[in-house]
């Protein structure tokens, strides 16, 4: 009592809950977090118009929390609201109609597609899109600029406190690489899930002292539409000779030596690579010492042969790959900051060795485009493109140089997502191509005998066989910029002209 | 050469084209193109298709093509294909062709 | 000499994979006018390969025409579109006679003067595929000058032969397959072997290609595209088989550069059989 004359600026106790009178009360203690729908959350979370909301996107095309919140928020006459969803997908045409009546008037995202890419390609949206990558989009909420005030995050399983996960359970979905770095940084967190489990829930990807509220919601995703299963790699012969010839180039790189790391990206050929990788990694006796990802069944299937050590997953493309990491002690979960934010304390990116991803367009400067379609409409996505082509010490894209009547290699992309310099090595069906930043790795695959050409002459070769497509036609208003990772701007996309 | 006939060549299968060819009332040539990629090579393959019709000598027709991405040869085979079934000729005149 | 491991076959009716054939740089593409056309659309196949035919993306790599049957009614005008389209090479199916040959020959030599090709710059391959053709397959092999191979085809044979596929070691081709290699082998040409139809099935490919490479056979008859690397690779020397081939060719360049006759190395004689057999794995070595 005396003590406390000497230090007015302190409070007096007041009781042992008087700051936390929830904390004094049996029931609140346990149970507050727990909401009887969606709406009651939304109330409690204090959310307003003209705030920001987020979502994850580890249900990829099954996702199922966007649509429904969105609906109910429509309902309930939100306004204005601006919406970081860590990326949009086909399944998100729903928010077309929530930009026309006003709900949605900002839009964060890795990427559009479908319909909703179309519209805003068309200039639906009056302000333009933010598009990040995954890395940059950490970068963008600890810089400030993207600040969430209400994150909804649907979870497999989640005990009352709020400890949850997206690798156990009926719907599950693996990694919750991105709904980690929201719960870590949202004003309010509001879990969804379909399994309240008993309490301590574990492993917590995402821990009891991050959640504000619960949700119970049967329906937050379809595990089946999350990806392609891993076994089954492709059968089209062209991504298998893209594959095979990627598989050369690694192995003749100046990379391949035992204890190498490895990343690939989701699309076709880059997958069959691992396949091609397997064979000769078996014969040389060559295990890496870890896969990053994006994690495909075909990763997790080389980690179960030994022949990869250890498994770092921000997002697990299929149910193969969220098996291993419920079950394998070595396939570690990592959130987007300690996947690829080039800001946080250490990336895995950053120990990368050599990364296969695949193009929509390469230009004669190795700039890559993987968001807008040859008809310049919005239909694909930043993602972790520029983050692991920055930071690997070998980049290889993988593409067909023509695609139907499309040519790959162009004169100029029409939008760059991840710059030149940071690509080493274009594979196509007709050659290879190597970044003359890179004469080292130019000279041993020449002495491997590997088609080597100048990106020049593969663009000749395009256009040889399509003919000169005809330049796009664009208005001049901006629909989106393309944020690179470390937040500046690194170009525009303009609406298409009809 | 003279259509006479309403005749159809080629599929709608990726990189194919279908080619409808039929007889003109007004005494015109009207090729109508639709394409999945009619902003980057729409004027090529309406092009591709004119040329292939004047080498063969047709002035009066119909043409509706619908384009999944096809190659200029392919354009051309496809076009001659229904012109020549479209003329209900069963001997080609190679030197119209090339 | 020109190397001959994969021919691969292109339905005529399919520009997908009229448009990207190339890129898989088989030996040969057999541009495909008979079982892989409906006869609803042989006109229009004709005309697409006709034009793939002259594509600048088909020009370095070796162009062969199945045609129709010469006394179908689509036989001599795939043959005109072939001639024209300056295939290098005529596949006749079902070939069973020395005649049917022949009679060939006469046809392409006379379009290739009606439509001005170099006389004999077309040349023909027959294709056996009954109990007749095996057995007349040295006078097949003989018929014409422009005859540069034969090639077995296994499905129609083993019908006409009223047996199937066996797996394993394929006795029931094994007459067939050492016919067609004896006459080619004696009439100086080349030997193709079966197709393989099941394309899922790469160990059972493999071991296919294992035989007709033990049997001497030049190359193989290719369904699809996938097929062809494997083939290639299946028939790469050893790295001893290329440094002996290596060594038996610098060793004949050094005694004709010093005006020596025969030498030997390693107590064989190297003359010109030998010199030929080393050129022959050298151009087998297998490049990505």
């Amino acid at each position: 009592m005396n003590a406390l004359l000497a230090f007015p600026e302190l409070s007096n106790f007041a009781g042992a809950n008087a700051q936390t009178p929830y904390l004094g009360d049996a029931a609140t203690k346990l149970h507050r977090k727990l909401c009887g729908s969606l709406e009651e959350a939304i109330q409690r979370s204090g959310l307003k118009d003209g705030m920001t909301i987020s979502f994850h996107h580890a249900f990829r095309e099954g996702d199922k929390v966007l649509n429904q919140v969105l609906a109910t928020l429509a309902r309930l006459g939100f306004k204005n609201l601006t919406l970081a969803s860590s990326s949009l997908l086909n399944c998100h045409d729903s928010v077309v109609e929530h930009i026309r009546s006003g709900v949605i008037a900002q839009i964060y995202t890795s990427g559009l597609r479908g319909k909703l890419g179309e519209a805003i390609s068309h200039g639906l949206l009056l302000a333009p899109v933010q598009v990040h990558s995954h890395g940059g989009r950490v970068h963008l909420i600890q810089s400030g600029e993207l600040k969430i005030d209400v994150a909804f995050l649907g979870v497999s399983c989640c005990d009352e406190f709020g400890n949850a996960n997206g690798s156990h359970g009926k719907l599950s979905c693996g990694s919750l690489g991105y709904a980690k770095v929201d719960a870590e940084y949202a004003g309010q967190v509001v879990l969804l899930t379909p399994e309240i489990v008993p309490f301590p829930n574990h492993p917590a990807s995402i821990s009891q002292d991050r959640v504000d509220l619960i949700v119970p919601m049967n329906d937050i995703g379809d595990p089946s539409l999350i990806g392609v299963g891993a076994a089954r790699v492709t059968r089209n012969p062209r991504d298998l000779l893209i594959a095979r010839r990627a598989a050369d180039v690694i192995e003749h790189s100046g990379y391949w030596k035992d204890g190498f790391s490895l990343q690939t990206g989701s699309g076709a050929a880059s997958t069959a690579a691992t396949r091609f990788l397997e064979e000769r990694m078996s014969a040389q006796g060559i295990t890496a010492s870890f896969a990053l990802g994006g994690i495909t069944g075909a990763i997790a299937d080389l980690h179960k042969k030994g022949l990869v050590k250890a498994v770092v997953d921000v997002q697990s493309f299929d149910r193969d790959a969220a098996e291993s990491l419920r079950d394998s002690r070595a396939h570690l979960e990592i959130s987007a900051n300690e996947y690829a934010n080039p800001s946080s304390k250490a990336a895995y990116v950053d120990r990368v060795d050599v990364v296969v991803l695949s193009a929509l367009e390469v230009d004669q400067d190795f700039n890559v485009n993987v968001i807008t379609g040859s008809d310049g409409v919005i239909r694909g996505a930043s993602g972790g493109h520029c983050d692991v082509a920055a930071a690997a010490n070998l980049t290889i894209l993988v593409a067909p140089l023509v695609r139907g009547r499309i040519p790959t290699v162009v004169r100029r992309v029409a939008t760059v997502v991840t710059p030149g310099e940071s690509v080493d090595v274009l594979v196509t069906d007709h050659g290879i191509a190597v970044n003359p930043r890179r004469p080292e790795v130019e000279k041993r695959l020449r002495e491997a005998a590997l088609p080597v050409m100048s990106v020049a002459e593969l663009h000749q070769k395009a256009i040889a066989l399509t003919g000169e497509p005809e330049p796009l036609e664009f208005t001049d208003r901006i629909v989106a910029v393309v944020r690179y990772r470390d937040g500046s701007a690194i170009d525009v996309i303009r609406q298409v002209k009809n | 050469m003279k259509i006479i006939k309403e005749a159809i060549a080629g599929t709608l299968e990726s990189s194919d084209l279908l080619v409808k060819v039929a007889p003109n009332e007004q005494g015109k040539l009207d090729i109508v193109v639709q394409s999945e990629v009619i902003k980057q090579f729409g004027k090529q393959i309406q092009q591709a298709a004119a040329e292939t019709l004047h080498r063969l000598e047709i002035s009066q027709a119909t043409v509706i093509i619908e384009d999944k991405g096809a190659l200029d040869y392919a354009i051309r085979a496809r076009v001659q294909a229904a012109v020549l079934r479209a003329a209900a000729l069963e001997d080609i005149d190679w030197g119209k062709l090339s | 000499m020109k190397i001959r491991r994969s021919m691969l076959f292109v339905p005529g009716d399919n520009p997908a994979m009229l448009s990207t054939a190339f890129v898989y740089k088989p030996d040969s593409i057999m541009f495909d006018l008979e079982d892989a056309v409906s006869p609803r659309e042989k006109d229009s196949a004709r005309l697409l390969v006709f034009h793939a035919l002259r594509h600048p993306a088909y020009r370095d790599i070796e162009k062969v025409v199945r045609i129709n049957a010469l006394h179908s009614e689509f036989g001599l005008k795939d043959l005109e579109a072939a001639v024209r389209g300056r295939a290098d090479v005529v596949r006749l199916p079902k070939t069973d006679s020395a005649d049917a040959v022949r009679e060939l020959a006469s046809h392409v030599a006379r379009l290739e003067e009606k439509c001005g090709r170099l006389a004999g710059e077309t040349k023909v391959m027959a294709a056996i595929e009954s109990a007749s053709g095996v057995v007349n397959a040295l006078a097949i092999a003989t018929a014409s000058p422009r005859m540069m191979a034969i090639a077995l085809a296994g499905f129609d044979y083993l019908v006409d032969m009223h047996t199937r596929r066996s797996g394993g070691s394929e006795p029931e081709l094994f007459y067939a397959r050492a016919a067609v290699l004896h006459a080619a082998r004696a009439a100086h040409i080349d030997a193709f072997d079966v197709a393989y139809g099941d394309v899922n099935d790469d160990e059972g490919f493999l071991r296919e290609v294992q035989i007709a490479k033990e049997l001497g056979f030049n190359g193989k008859s290719l369904i699809h595209p996938r097929q062809v690397d494997l083939l290639h690779r299946a028939y790469a020397p050893t790295q001893k088989e290329l440094d002996y081939a290596k060594r038996v060719i610098a060793m004949a360049e050094e005694a004709r550069r010093n005006g020596l006759g025969v030498v030997s190395l390693d107590g064989q004689m190297i003359d010109p059989p030998v010199i030929e057999e080393a050129q022959y794995v050298l151009s087998r070595s297998y490049v990505s």
